[in-house]
Order: structure tokens, then C-alpha cells, then sequence
């Protein structure tokens, strides 16, 4: 069983805080901006060049020069800004974002991620993925918990090339949360889906994590 | 109705590429994805048959529009760029071997640009630490962080969009369409932009200038632009009389 995306998108919605600045990855990261709760001020900056991003467009509404980091077709806010690549990623690298969520291919138990290449398979590229986790404060990860094939994505090494060393701070999964609280300590386990067991997250993470408290 | 001239207006975008593209030359193109891309200057580029080119843009373009299109008659011999994910063409030629590519960090790429264009040799950042980015590349620890030495990254030819323009070359961008293009202005020995709007100098509020004319060496007026949309999300509108 486990998680469904939105259910992990809204776990990934409760690392948000009044007042944040907020990059959102690709994919499941992207649902958490249904999840952020009401009355809460939450900044959505898109590296492309916008901050404060606003939802879809209605049809017959969507303007070619107004899109997300997905390429997806966006509005803005009363609040929102544009500027130049360059300044975007001044504000990422900066340290001026406060949370960056983004998906993953691998998370290693020392905090190492993977997510933008599969030598001879898969050329991509990191687009900003390694800027943010270089220079945002808080870097949440959302993936799926095993491969199509069973295997491991939270392991004791990244065996794919790295996106960025030591910079993960929480892993949210379709089976559960672990979080650390600064880069020096390890991964604990924070939560698990309903009908999840201790065991079953043990036989499915090569990770070392602790337990949960 | 005539277009307002000077000195560095073009009739179009072959005029505007004359004498300034040969085999060989390294071209820097705007836009993220398909918004904000040069597309007149890119298919006039296909069109003067210039091969063996070094192209830095942040992708490249979809399978038949955009860069893809110089992909796809093999103008190109090296792309500098973060993300291809959305060509095909592009990841064959690459696996084939038949393209050389060179991704750097979208941050990092935009930095080298702008880095480029204002005579910074080079600079360190964290971005790409502990990865193969940072291979063979000098690095430094400064307060127990590992930087890495990038460096500055200039074009022989550097072709960008804007929205509004005048005669001077100054330009203003529109929305999320301004991304790569202002850096890339910057960093072309010679910058020729194309422009959905061509206005008399003092049309322009001088205080919403993006990109000063002094980057701009060349300047057209495109008409009938694609505009093409990669990804159409759009949302509901909620039902008539609904609360």
C-alpha cells in the first residue's frame, strides 16, 4: 500500500512555514502548492525567472512567455516579479530560499542525492536541481521507496552520479519520512504510511536509519 | 507601414546574420525551454548552412522547432546547456556519440554567461561540489564549504528575443520570456535580438530598460511568431453561478 503522490505532496506541504520562499521540483513536488495550508504566506519561486507563482491558467488563458520550470503554463500574482536567470539563481545560491523540495533517483544514508543521470541510459541533464540543493537552506526529497524492480533508492551509497553531496535533510517516500536534524547526524525514521511496518521499511532500505523515538 | 530605421536595424533575420556567422564559431541562443527563444534568428542560422557550431543554451529545443531544427541537419557539434530532456534527436546524436555536450548547472550556466559578458575571468561556487561537474576543475574550501573555480563564458555571435525594443537596441522582456536572453546580450561580441515590437528611441520608459542598446549590436523586427507552448496545464474555470 503506502502513500499516494498527493498524500506525500501534502506531507511535503507541512515542511512549509509562514513567510517561506519556496522552490518546488518537477512532479510530486509541484502538487504540494494544492497543500499549503490556508492563511499561510508561501512565496513560490520558479527558476526560470518568477517569484510568486500563481495557479494554472483557465483555457483560452495560457501565455507562452508566462511558464513554470516545467515548461507548464502558469499565472501570476498581484505579488509576483520576473527577472533574469542570473538573479534567480543569485536568490538560490544565495541561500535566499528557504525550502527546496525536488524528486530523486537515489538518496544515499549520508545525505548524498542522485537525480539527473544514468550513464549510457539517460541524458538529461541537472537543469538547477544542483544549485538548489548547493544553496537553498532546507532540502526535502520526494520519491517513490523502490525501484519498478524492488530494489533500494535509500541506500547507503548513490551509485548514479551525484546531484549534490550531503545536502538531503528529509526524505519523504510512498512508505515513509525520515529526517535528520542538521548534515552531521543520521537519518531517522520519522513516520510510516498506515499499514506500514518497521520491518517492512527495514527489508526495502539499504539506508542505515534509526528507528523512531 | 515602414519600420523605424538605424544603423543597427536589420530588414530581417538573413540580413541581420550577414557576415557574422562562419563554420566553426560558438553561438549563444535565449529562451528557457520555448519561451523566450530567438526563433527567427535560429531558423535564419539553419538557413546560411553554418556547420560545426558550439551552441550554449539552457536546452535545446523540442525534435523540429527551435535549436532541435539545427540539430536535426547536424549544424551543430557541440551543445553547452543544463537540460535536453525534451529532444530526442538530441539524446540519440549524444549516445551515439555524434554530438559533444557539456552540461553545467542551469546556475552555474547562467553565471559563466553573466560572469562572460561583465569581464569576470572566472569565480567559485558550491553548485556542483563533490560531483563530476567538479572534475578536473580547480576547487577551494573556504570555511569548511568546498567551492569550485567556473569560469566566464563569452560568444562570437549571441542571439536573443525581447518583447519591445527600439532603434538604440535598447530591450525590454516580457514575463518568464526574459530568463537567458539579458546575460546572453551581454556576453556576444556582436548581440543581434529580434523583437515582436520595433519602436522610435523615447518610446521606451528609459527607467524599464532590461537590456541597455550598448549590448546590442543588431536588431529585427520578427513577425508571425510560433510561440509554441511546451506543456498546457491550465485549470476549471468554476461553473456560472457557483458561490
Amino acid at each position: 500500500m503506502g502513500w499516494t503522490r498527493d498524500e506525500i505532496a501534502a506531507l511535503g506541504a507541512q515542511e512549509l512555514r509562514d513567510g517561506f520562499y519556496v522552490n518546488l521540483g518537477i512532479g510530486i513536488p509541484t502538487l504540494v502548492a494544492n497543500y499549503i495550508p490556508a492563511g499561510m504566506r508561501v512565496v513560490l519561486q520558479s527558476e526560470n525567472g518568477m517569484l510568486g507563482m500563481g495557479p494554472f491558467p483557465f483555457e483560452g488563458e495560457e501565455d507562452p512567455d508566462l511558464i513554470n520550470a516545467g515548461k507548464q503554463t502558469i499565472t501570476e500574482l498581484p505579488s509576483s516579479s520576473y527577472f533574469s536567470s542570473a538573479d534567480s539563481f543569485a536568490m538560490i545560491r544565495g541561500g535566499h530560499i528557504d525550502l527546496s523540495i525536488l524528486g530523486a533517483m537515489e538518496v544515499a544514508g549520508n545525505g548524498d542525492l542522485a537525480n539527473w543521470m544514468i550513464p549510457g541510459k539517460m541524458v538529461k541533464g541537472m537543469g538547477g536541481a544542483m544549485d538548489l540543493v548547493a544553496g537553498v537552506k532546507r532540502v526535502v526529497v520526494v520519491m517513490e521507496h523502490n525501484s519498478k524492480d524492488g530494489a533500494a533508492k535509500f541506500k547507503p551509497r548513490c551509485e548514479l552520479p551525484l546531484t549534490g553531496a550531503n545536502v538531503v535533510d528529509e526524505l519523504i517516500t510512498d512508505l515513509a519520512v525520515f529526517s535528520r536534524p542538521d548534515r552531521h547526524s543520521p537519518f531517522q525514521l520519522r513516520k510510516m504510511a498506515p499499514g506500514v511496518t518497521l520491518e517492512e521499511v527495514r527489508a526495502k532500505t539499504t539506508a542505515k536509519f534509526l528507528p523512531p523515538s | 507601414m515602414s519600420l523605424p530605421a538605424g544603423p543597427k536595424v536589420y530588414a530581417d533575420a538573413r540580413a541581420a546574420l550577414e557576415g557574422v556567422v562562419r563554420d566553426g564559431i560558438t553561438v549563444m541562443s535565449g529562451g528557457f525551454g520555448l519561451c523566450g527563444i530567438p526563433e527567427k534568428l535560429i531558423d535564419a542560422l539553419r538557413d546560411s548552412g553554418v556547420k560545426g557550431l558550439t551552441v550554449v543554451s539552457n536546452n535545446a529545443g523540442v525534435d523540429n522547432y527551435g535549436l532541435g531544427s539545427l540539430l536535426k541537419t547536424r549544424q551543430i557539434r557541440k551543445m553547452i546547456s543544463s537540460y535536453v530532456g525534451e529532444n530526442k534527436e538530441f539524446e540519440r546524436q549524444y549516445l551515439a556519440g555524434e554530438l559533444e555536450l557539456e552540461f553545467n548547472p542551469q546556475g552555474t550556466l547562467s553565471e559563466r554567461i553573466r560572469a562572460g559578458g561583465a569581464g569576470i575571468w572566472g569565480f567559485y561556487t558550491r553548485t556542483g561540489a563533490g560531483t563530476l561537474v567538479a572534475e578536473g576543475k580547480e576547487q577551494r574550501v573556504v570555511n569548511g564549504d568546498t567551492y569550485v573555480l567556473e569560469t566566464g563564458l563569452v560568444a562570437d555571435l549571441s542571439l536573443v528575443k525581447a518583447w519591445r525594443g527600439d532603434t538604440e537596441g535598447n530591450l525590454v522582456y516580457r514575463k518568464t520570456a526574459r530568463n537567458f536572453n539579458p546575460m546572453m546580450a551581454s556576453a556576444g561580441r556582436v548581440t543581434v535580438a529580434e523583437v515582436e515590437e520595433l519602436v522610435e528611441p523615447g518610446i521606451l520608459d528609459p527607467d524599464k530598460i532590461h537590456t541597455p542598446g550598448i549590448f546590442v549590436q543588431r536588431i529585427i523586427r520578427g513577425t508571425g511568431y510560433l510561440k509554441t507552448i511546451e506543456n498546457r496545464t491550465v485549470r476549471k474555470r468554476p461553473a456560472a453561478g457557483a458561490p
